[in-house]
């Protein structure tokens, strides 16, 4: 009857729809023969990653600066969210050679 | 106290020694056996240090080490049986384990955090041996690509836990 009304609204859900998947990326990180890849990758606060471990070996993210500390069982997959932005160096705690960046753009 | 504590390190620096040097290079074999047997030296070690030690990271670093080891000998038995290669004993295999039990028996006479140092110490050297050893002497010799490759993720795990003990070591200061 007058749809002029619902426009408003519709356009809303329209663009909520939109924008809620580009704001929220799902990047994966795998952990393989002790290494962590990618070493370097660009992500936004809201992003998920998946963290991978396909070794044999408990393995754990854990941020230089205290912003995360993920640990993975031996062929699991553990996912969190970024919170902070900032570039963040992490390693593994259990074999410190392990080692990573992630810039996390806000 | 430095010269005996490091007897394990010495009959892993005989694999570069003159025997090996004249061209008797390990087989598959003996390699495997060897990697193996410094992985159920390091379990070992791992297990007393769980029951004596005081310090928690040192306890912590232990339990690692069992999990670790525990994770790549499995691979290891994994390998050779599917590869059908029976480990053969060796002077280097059967040197390493002496020293090691003679190790043992030394640890086991320490305390407190005298034992909590000795043994941190002692995973540092170890592993710097073994990783010495890896590196010049066992992927080289080692003539099949997947013992090679085991070999190689052994190393990067023995790399991790010797920056592990480390670290550890220096906050023992």
């Amino acid at each position: 009857m007058h749809p002029g009304r619902y426009l408003p609204v519709m356009t809303a859900l329209l663009f909520g729809a939109i924008a809620v998947p580009a704001h929220a990326a799902t990047i994966q990180i795998t952990m393989q023969d002790l290494v962590f890849a990618p070493a370097e990758i660009s992500t936004k606060v809201g992003d998920t990653i998946e963290w991978i471990n396909k070794d044999v070996f408990v393995h754990t993210a854990t941020a230089r600066n205290g912003d995360f500390d993920v640990t993975i069982a031996p062929k699991k997959t553990v996912t969190s969210v970024l919170k902070k932005a900032g570039t963040v160096e992490y390693y593994c705690r259990f074999h410190p050679n392990m080692k990573a960046v992630l810039t996390i753009a806000p | 106290m430095f010269v005996r504590m490091s007897a394990a390190i010495a009959a892993l620096s005989l694999l570069t020694g003159p025997a090996l040097a004249q061209g008797a290079k390990p087989t598959d074999p003996e390699i495997a056996h060897i990697a193996y047997t410094a992985g159920v030296i390091d379990i070992a070690a791992a297990k007393q240090a769980i029951e004596k030690a005081g310090n928690k990271d040192v306890k912590a670093f232990a339990q690692d080490m069992v999990r670790d080891h525990e994770a790549v000998n499995k691979q290891a038995l994994d390998l050779v049986k599917k590869l059908k290669v029976t480990p053969e004993d060796n002077d280097t295999s059967k040197t390493l384990s002496k020293q090691a039990a003679d190790k043992l028996a030394e640890l086991a006479k320490l305390k407190g955090a005298d034992y909590d140092k000795a043994y941190v110490a002692n995973e540092v050297a170890y592993h710097k041996a073994v990783n010495g050893a890896l590196e010049t002497q066992l992927i080289p010799s080692a003539s099949n690509a997947e013992l090679k490759s085991l070999l190689q993720t052994g190393l990067k795990i023995f790399q991790g836990h010797q920056q592990h003990a480390e670290q550890v070591a220096a906050k023992l200061k």
